[in-house]
C-alpha cells in the first residue's frame, strides 16, 4: 500500500495500483492513471466504459467483469481491447477507481 | 582465480518512478488443447481469455481430440465423460448407461451458465475479438479427415507442430 499523487490529489493504492478506496476517485485521478499506463487522454468511448463500471459496481457491490462490460455498456469486446490494449480486464477497473475484478470472464 | 557473484540490481518499473523490484512478467502464453471433452475444453479457453484480459498474448493450438473444440459440427455438443472419471463420483457401470453422459453434460452446461461462463462457441468468438490467436493442428486435421472449412471462422490457420513452436517463441507453453 502506498500513497500516490494523481493530478494534485493524494490517493492510496495497493501493490497492483488499484485505489484502496473508490470514494477517493475523481475524473482527474482517472485521467492521471490512464496517462501512467500509457492510454493517454481519455476519450468519450473510454468514459462510456468508466461510467458504466462505476455505476454497475455501485449497484452490484463488485466491479463488473469484462464480459459484463461488453454486454451492458454499449462498447463491444473488440473495442474494449482497442481502448485498453494492455489488458481491459484490469485497466477498466483500475482507471475507474475500483478493485480488481474477481471473475475469469 | 576468484569468482565473485554480483547480485543483479532489481529492475524498476519503467518510467513510473517506482523503485520496488519488478517481478518477471508473463508476456505470452501458448496453450495446447488436446482433449475434446467439455470439462477439458473450458480450462484452455478460460485461461487464454484471462491472459488476454490481463494484457498477455495468447496462442491456442488445437490438436487431436482438442480439434472438436473448434469443429463447427462438434463444438456445441461436447460431452463430459462419465466413465473412467473418478471425480464424477458415479460408479463406472452406472456411468456407462445410455443417456448418462448427456445428462451429466447438460448439468455441467447449466452450472457453467449459472457462473455466467458462456458456451464454447461464444468463448471462441470472444477470444477472437480479444485478439487471441487460434490454430488447428495439421496432422490431427489429416488424421480426422477435416478441412479448414469444417472449423469455425475464428481459427487463424491450420499449422504444423513446428509452426506452433515458432509462434510460441518466448511464451509459456501449457498442455491441456
Amino acid at each position: 500500500m502506498e500513497a500516490i499523487n494523481y493530478a494534485g490529489q493524494t490517493v492510496e493504492v495497493n501493490d497492483e495500483g488499484f485505489l484502496t478506496n473508490s470514494e477517493h476517485w475523481t475524473p482527474e485521478v482517472a485521467g492521471a492513471i490512464a496517462e501512467e499506463v500509457g492510454i493517454g487522454p481519455l476519450t468519450d468511448e473510454h468514459w462510456k466504459v468508466i461510467t458504466f463500471c462505476r455505476e454497475d459496481a455501485a449497484q452490484q457491490g463488485t466491479p463488473p467483469g469484462l464480459r459484463r462490460i461488453s454486454k451492458l455498456s454499449g462498447v463491444n469486446m473488440k473495442d474494449l481491447y482497442r481502448l485498453f490494449p494492455k489488458g481491459p480486464g484490469k485497466l477498466a477497473a483500475r482507471i475507474s477507481g475500483l478493485p480488481k475484478p474477481q471473475g475469469c470472464i | 582465480m576468484s569468482s565473485t557473484v554480483t547480485l543483479e540490481k532489481p529492475q524498476t518499473a519503467a518510467g513510473s518512478g517506482e523503485d520496488r523490484p519488478r517481478r518477471q512478467r508473463i508476456e505470452h502464453v501458448s496453450i495446447i488443447c488436446s482433449k475434446g471433452t467439455l470439462d477439458m475444453a473450458y480450462p484452455g479457453l478460460i485461461l487464454a481469455n484471462a491472459a488476454r484480459m490481463s494484457g498477455i498474448d495468447a496462442t491456442l493450438f488445437f490438436t487431436f481430440w482438442g480439434l472438436d473444440i473448434i469443429t463447427e459440427k462438434r463444438l456445441d455438443h461436447l460431452h463430459v465423460s462419465t466413465v473412467g472419471n473418478p471425480s464424477m463420483h458415479i460408479p463406472t457401470m452406472v456411468g456407462g448407461l445410455p443417456g448418462m453422459e448427456s445428462l451429466a453434460s447438460t448439468m455441467m452446461r447449466k452450472e457453467m451458465e449459472k457462473l455466467d461462463i458462456p458456451p464454447v462457441r461464444e468463448m471462441l468468438e470472444m477470444l477472437h475479438d480479444a485478439g487471441a490467436k487460434m490454430y488447428g493442428c495439421r496432422m490431427a486435421m489429416d488424421m480426422f479427415k477435416r478441412e479448414k472449412e469444417d472449423l469455425v471462422p475464428w481459427v487463424d490457420d491450420v499449422i504444423s507442430a513446428m509452426d506452433f513452436f515458432d509462434k510460441s517463441q518466448g511464451a509459456q507453453v501449457l498442455f491441456i
